[in-house]
């Protein structure tokens, strides 16, 4: 994608309308238009890589690598969901940078919230739990792990226990299920793309469950967007700054649009949810949360 | 946008907001002989136009041809009603997307319609007798009482009023999952096929409850949906020929000799990317819209948003020639996008020779560009600058340079005035222009006849 835009219009525009499109698409007379739903899916999604791009030349022009670290490293030690006192500017630069370079991993994990931890099964040792009294909401809290990297020099923890860990455990707040998920690959939010990992032996139905971190609570089929959608609620209830709620929430969005089609006609029951006022009302701040971050 | 000097007393500028949705026009088409003119609409209705075959007094002139060009309202009737699929809870437009004539094989016409998921085919007769005389019944058809007939007589048939009647011969139901985009009647006179988004069915025009799926282009995983299928047509001569067009900008020539399901192409027709123009819209304005055998069989022309395209069926490669319809709306793709109208799905015809080829686009321009030269002109379909009789003058887009008197600049096109459906006369130089409501017929006084090359 050329940065030689026709118009004034930026990525983050383009993203918003065509979500918008998309849901209006959903109650067009006629039913869903197939051709014109792909269409925009497709603008979606080049939109979706000039925007991250565009993060990701910003972060990469920012703090040494080692500063990073060293916050990164901080970070795995706090609470994830106490955070009310970290700067939420210095956490996404941390952990955007803690998920990859930018040559391999972390495309779409860039604007992705903290509360998530990149850290093997053995962190839930940190008790988060306990604090899910303190929210207001209920939230999910979910770890996940990474498989095999080709750059993993940013993982500040042991090699071993990252490449070997391969299950993703899910925490539902709601319902204190515990759910682990086999072999289910990279999780979004941990920013590693599983294109360039070894996907190709993972069989669909396993795809669509590790594509989202198998946020299984209840039966097989949970929706992917109702994963998404109970990570958007959590990320509400984690931070005040209703700027950087409303990024999550349109940065959920693009992850769940990353392979292209995904969802668009399986998943037309839940795209209301993901599309809901909330995210829609908070578009307009987009700008100011991007110039923030 | 020029303006010709309007009566004071009518201004018909409010009358554009008051089109009514189910009048727009959304395809036309004309038979195989050219005399008869059938539009579909968004209601769902069709509208038969006759040519007249009496000359008018007034434009007699000597050596004029029996022909006098009109075209009137023949019949008309309501193909499709608005449904709805009560296993999905989805409604079915009556919107009808396409019309194709059988070609005519005794005093009826028969004629297929579409609409989103049901294609019908209809017989168009005339009658001009009826029988009178019965026994048992009087003139209005009432019986009679037995006691009053006294004699036999034999029913004649007495010249009436010419009445025309359309009757539905076939509903080809339950076909298509996905919405039909193109018909097509094949060459043999016995089959058709419907194209949806994903998939092509081959029925025969006597069986309804049975069709024959010819390409599957559906993914095992709909998440690796990539294209759809935008248009189908079958080969002119070659009734084991018919080519699909893509989102991509791909086409594909299929030989329904080689298997019984063509997801494999003989040939595919692709045009490399042009890697400098790539932009967040390359998808979407590559995206075929419209694809038309030539009348010899051996050229396509295709539609995109910005271009049409002529091709060689010997020749995959790319096109032979490329017309630029509205290049300037290519700085314009943002808002285009923004309103909707980059996904407007312009159709393209040849000319009865194929050696002019036809297009629509905004501001009720349409376009037409002469092979041979290259060159194109723009023409304008709009009540106000088209008295009846008048020479189309031609109209310029001011796209830089020096100024005419006349021109439109890019931003004062009005974009809801498009021209997305058009016909050519098979073998003459008349053309028949929807713009929204309103139809337009265009015929070439000056070389009525089409010269064979």
């Amino acid at each position: 994608i050329t940065t030689n835009m026709e118009c004034a219009v930026d990525a983050q525009s383009l993203i918003s309308i065509s979500l918008m499109k998309i849901h209006n698409s959903r109650t067009q007379r006629g039913g869903i238009k197939l051709h014109k739903n792909l269409l925009v899916s497709y603008v979606l999604r080049n939109a979706r890589q000039v925007y991250i791009k565009e993060k990701y030349a910003e972060i990469y022009r920012m703090q040494q690598y080692e500063e990073v670290r060293t916050v990164c490293n901080e970070i795995q030690e706090l609470n994830p969901l106490d955070l009310d006192s970290e700067d939420a500017d210095d956490e996404d630069q941390a952990r955007a940078a803690c998920c990859g370079d930018e040559t391999s991993l972390c495309h779409r994990g860039a604007a992705q919230p903290a509360v998530h931890v990149r850290a093997p099964s053995t962190l839930l040792g940190c008790c988060p739990f306990e604090d899910s009294s303190k929210e207001s909401e209920p939230c999910e809290y979910r770890s996940c792990c990474m498989e095999a990297s080709p750059v993993s020099h940013f993982d500040p923890f042991s090699a071993d226990n990252i490449r070997h860990c391969n299950k993703t455990t899910v925490l539902d707040l709601d319902t204190h299920v515990v759910t682990t998920v086999e072999n289910g690959y990279l999780h979004q939010d941990c920013c590693c793309d599983a294109l360039q990992g070894g996907q190709g032996a993972q069989s669909p139905a396993k795809k669509r469950k590790g594509e989202f971190g198998g946020c299984v609570s209840e039966a097989e089929d949970v929706s992917d967007f109702t994963a998404a959608r109970k990570r958007a609620k959590r990320e509400d209830c984690s931070y005040s700054n209703p700027d950087y709620t409303e990024t999550s929430n349109i940065s959920n969005l693009i992850s769940i649009f990353g392979s292209g089609f995904s969802g668009l006609l399986s998943r037309q029951a839940d795209l209301e949810q993901i599309c809901s006022k909330q995210a829609l009302a908070g578009l307009g701040a987009w700008t100011r949360a991007i110039v923030a971050f | 946008m020029g303006e010709d000097a309007e009566s004071p007393k009518i201004n018909h500028t409010f009358l554009r907001d008051y089109v009514t949705e189910a009048d727009v026009i959304s395809t036309v088409e004309f038979n195989q002989t050219g005399d008869l003119l059938a539009t579909g609409d968004k209601g769902g209705r069709v509208v038969i136009f006759q040519r007249e075959t009496e000359s008018k007094g007034e434009s007699d002139e000597p050596g004029e041809t029996g022909d006098s060009g009109e075209y009137n309202v023949y019949s008309t009737f309501q193909s499709h009603e608005p449904d709805f699929d009560y296993l999905k809870s989805l409604e079915i437009e009556e919107k009808i997307n396409k019309i194709r004539w059988l070609p005519q094989q005794n005093a009826a016409h028969f004629l297929l319609s579409t609409n989103d998921k049901t294609i019908k085919l209809w017989k168009v007769s005339e009658r001009d007798k009826r029988p009178e005389g019965y026994n048992l019944k009087d003139e209005e058809g009432r019986l009679k009482a037995v006691s009053t007939i006294t004699s036999l007589q034999v029913p004649v048939l007495k010249p009436t009023d010419l009445m025309v009647e359309v009757r539905p011969r076939r509903v080809f139901a339950n076909g298509h999952t996905y919405h039909v985009n193109s018909i097509s009647v094949n060459s043999d006179g016995e089959t058709y096929l419907s194209a949806d988004d994903l998939r092509i069915n081959m029925w025969h025009l006597g069986i309804t409850d049975r069709s024959f799926n010819i390409v599957d282009i559906k993914p095992a995983n709909m998440e690796d949906l990539t294209e759809v299928i935008t248009a189908a047509e079958f080969h002119p001569h070659h009734c084991h020929l018919f080519v699909y067009s893509s989102s991509k900008g791909t086409l594909r020539l299929c030989d329904m000799r080689a298997s019984a399901l063509c997801d494999k192409h003989t040939k595919l027709f692709e045009e490399p990317e042009d890697p400098g123009s790539r932009s967040f819209f390359s998808e979407i304005i590559s995206s075929v819209s419209d694809v038309k055998f030539s009348h010899s069989g051996r050229y396509l022309l295709t539609r995109d948003y910005l271009t049409a395209k002529v091709w060689d069926l010997n020749m995959d490669k790319g096109p032979v020639e490329t017309y630029q319809v509205h290049e300037y709306l290519r700085n314009k793709l943002c808002s285009l996008y923004e309103n909707d109208c980059i996904f407007d799905k312009f159709e393209c015809v040849w000319n009865s020779s194929d050696s002019v080829i036809m297009t629509g686009a905004y501001n009720s321009f349409f376009r037409m560009f002469d092979r041979e030269t290259g060159r194109g002109v723009t023409l304008e379909a709009w009540r106000e600058s088209s008295k009846p009789r008048a020479v189309l003058r031609t109209r310029r887009v001011y796209t830089g340079g020096k100024r005419r008197r006349g021109d439109v600049g890019v931003d004062s096109l009005d974009f809801t005035k498009k021209i997305l459906h058009m016909a050519w006369h098979p073998s003459e130089n008349i053309i028949a222009i929807a713009a929204t409501n309103n139809l337009y017929i265009f015929q070439d006084r000056v070389n009525p006849e089409t010269q064979a090359q």
